[in-house]
């Protein structure tokens, strides 16, 4: 028998069970069909990637004043034609001489918005509350204008980034406090409220949102006293909301209905009203449970918003689409605009990801089995 | 049947209230003349890199409120999809509609508006490939056909082939830049839309020259601006403003000469510079101002669509009608 007096040192793993070696074998190389689709894909990528790179990069033309310049023989991608209207596909018919308005806004709301981030931070709900209350009105003066010095720049001229950015902001700060107020009141006890949300959540939910822009856009004015012109944007925007209210509300409902009764019956034992175990205790953990379902929404609604180009408002996508895409000087480089909308899409999109993410791993209370 | 009959009278009522109020008072009202055009179609309406508003269907818009307000530039342009526009002039959102919009009786007779002239004649016609040697459509038959979808263009290619007991394949494309595209990868022997979009989708090829259009055209687009029914006296500004820029073409007179024409003893050029506004509800300078801001048609037609642009459409139909074409102006006098 062996017996040692003292504790034998740790050894490093076996150098086949660690390093990039081991990663390929487990990961690549495990078996017969594994190695094949290695393989495949490897040679997909051989003949995909360096075609791809070589258009959008190597030969590609970053700077011209003609379109003559970015054809020929072995030229690549023509960003130019991005480039040298890149006012309009951020701002669409803003006035250059303002663009530091919106940039304004857009800089404040991000100066707002970090302290939210800030753990230690006080009075948060305060700022929040400013956010979603007060800044929409400095947002709306600063953009519009029209009174207290600044020029009118009415809603027909906003375009571009600028314009999705707004009717995704806008959707969502106004949605989800609607969403919200709709899936309690569609689990609430009394006969009419309950009714009357069940209703207007399944009537959202059942039009598809291009009827819900038509109508606002087709229907509704033939509907309104003659003369009285209501704004192509306001009415848009309403749409959406309502449309997207519907959905957020279902989500919810679906975190509502996840809370264990006992939640419900240890506020009410408590002696909490209503609105306190709603806002204490149900909400904060019906909400955290639907992150990802809210997220969900949010994404849609982002790439969504690109619908509003079939009631003639220019979002990003129809800007590029109709605006650039009708100058009979720039013919032809629709490619190049899709791949840049695509682009900037998926920046957003990603990052709304990520943050949903991150979010779920900061709330996490450990309670997920 | 009886909700259609409750629909009908609902629009009849809209229509009738429309109708009465006199669109040239709000336009001289407001001060600026609200024109329907396209959300961007190269050539008729697209806004250029300062989000000036340029087009052949936007220098009609422009001529009106020359006529009207005296200033070319006081337009406010509603850039409209094809299913909004007609709504949009019927609820008054706008005071005219130059959206390349072709007339048909339908159109005239039903939908409470009348088509105030043709500012533009268009038709379907084909593209091939230059290497093919067609010539004709004759030439065409069992060839495959790249179309957009869900278009005229397809009805009007079945009618003309089966009239001319013909076959095509058609291969259908969802949008007209995916059309092209399909017929630079060579997926079919010609292309067919308006001869006006052929041209746009011809300098999208990568050489350009390797295609050509066939002379021929199939259908009859004629394409002018829109008025709302009933308002006969705003119809004839519109359509007065279009005949004073065909006329000023047929006479010679231009933006640049304009101004030494002024003085002109003749009797024709002279009722084209001033008089006759009256009879139209406008100020004695109406067509004076028109020419020397927005230019005769022939000036609106070659820089937006024609030689001065990167379209290069022939004027073929367009052409006035004592060069070969059928553009014809009843005289101002």
């Amino acid at each position: 028998m062996y017996v040692t007096d003292k504790i034998l040192p740790e050894l490093p793993a076996p150098s086949n069970s660690k390093g990039v070696v081991h990663w390929l074998k487990s990961n690549l190389f495990s078996s017969p069909v594994n190695i094949v689709f290695t393989f495949l894909g490897l040679l997909l990528l051989y003949k995909t990637l360096p075609p791809i790179i070589q258009w959008a990069f190597i030969d590609a033309t970053w700077v011209a004043d003609t379109r003559e310049e970015c054809l020929g023989e072995g030229k690549g991608a023509c960003w130019a034609y991005i480039g040298n209207r890149f006012g309009q596909v951020m701002y669409g018919f803003y006035p250059p001489a303002e663009y530091w308005r919106p940039n304004i806004a857009g800089i404040l709301l991000i100066a707002l918005t970090i302290p939210l981030f800030i753990e230690k931070m006080p009075r948060k709900v305060w700022l929040g509350a400013f956010i979603l209350l007060v800044f929409p009105f400095i947002a709306y003066y600063l953009i519009h204008g029209g009174f207290l010095g600044l020029s009118e720049v009415g809603t027909d001229k906003w375009g571009g980034l600028m314009l999705t950015l707004i009717i995704s902001l806008v959707g969502i700060a106004a949605a989800l406090p609607l969403g919200i107020i709709l899936a309690l009141g569609r689990r609430s006890e009394m006969p009419i409220i309950k009714s009357v949300c069940v209703i207007f959540i399944e009537f959202w939910r059942g039009v598809p949102l291009i009827s819900v822009l038509f109508m606002a856009s087709v229907m509704l004015p033939l509907f309104l006293p003659e003369g009285s012109s209501f704004d192509k944007l306001a009415r848009a925007m309403i749409g959406i909301i309502l449309f997207q209210a519907a959905y957020v509300a279902e989500v919810v409902r679906g975190g509502l209905q996840a809370i264990p009764k006992g939640q419900y019956e240890a506020a009410v034992a408590m002696g909490l009203s209503y609105w306190k175990s709603m806002t204490l205790i149900i909400l904060p953990q019906a909400l955290k449970l639907v992150i990802p379902g809210l997220v969900n929404t949010f994404i849609a609604l982002f790439k969504d918003t690109t619908l509003v180009l079939i009631i003639g408002l220019f979002d990003l996508l129809a800007i590029i689409e109709n605006v650039l895409g009708s100058d009979s000087s720039w013919l032809g480089f629709f490619t190049e605009g899709l791949v840049f909308a695509a682009f900037v899409f998926w920046i957003f999109c990603f990052a709304m990801s990520r943050y949903s993410m991150a979010l779920e791993r900061k709330l996490d209370t450990g309670h997920r089995n | 049947m009886k909700k259609n009959m409750m629909l009908g009278l609902a629009v009849a009522a809209i229509f009738s209230t429309t109708a009465s109020a006199g669109t040239l008072e709000d336009v001289k009202k407001a001060g600026v003349l609200k024109c329907g055009v396209t959300t961007g179609l190269a050539g008729f309406s697209s806004p250029d890199k300062d989000g000036n508003w340029t087009g052949i269907d936007v220098d009609t818009c422009r001529a009106v409120a020359a006529a009207v307000l005296g200033d070319a530039k006081k337009v406010k342009f509603n850039p409209l999809t094809a299913k909004e526009r007609f709504t949009a002039l019927q609820s008054k959102e706008i005071d005219m509609l130059s959206r390349n919009t072709t007339w048909t009786l339908t159109r005239d007779a039903s939908l409470g508006l009348n088509f105030a002239g043709v500012n533009y004649y268009d038709g379907q016609g084909f593209m091939v490939s230059k290497k093919s040697g067609v010539k004709s459509v004759n030439d065409l038959d069992g060839a495959a056909v790249c179309i957009q979808a869900g278009t005229t263009t397809e009805l009007n290619l079945a009618d003309y082939f089966k009239a001319h007991k013909m076959k095509f394949k058609a291969i259908t494309f969802d949008t007209s830049d995916q059309t092209i595209k399909g017929f630079e990868a060579g997926r079919c022997d010609m292309l067919t839309s308006d001869q006006s979009q052929l041209y746009a989708l011809r300098i999208k090829l990568a050489k350009p020259d390797d295609a050509i259009v066939l002379p021929e055209v199939i259908s009859k687009e004629p394409l002018g601006p829109v008025v709302r029914q009933g308002d006969d006296q705003w119809f004839n500004i519109v359509r007065w403003s279009l005949n004073a820029m065909i006329n000023a073409e047929e006479m010679g007179i231009t933006k640049a000469n304009i101004k030494d024409k002024k003085s002109s003893k003749d009797p024709a050029t002279a009722r084209l510079m001033g008089g006759q506004g009256e009879k139209l509800g406008l100020d004695d300078a109406w067509s004076y101002n028109i020419i020397s801001q927005v230019g005769n048609y022939g000036e609106i037609f070659e820089t937006n669509v024609g030689k001065g642009s990167p379209l290069k459409i022939g004027r073929g139909l367009n052409a006035l009608w004592n060069k070969g074409g059928i553009m014809y102006a009843p005289p101002i006098r």
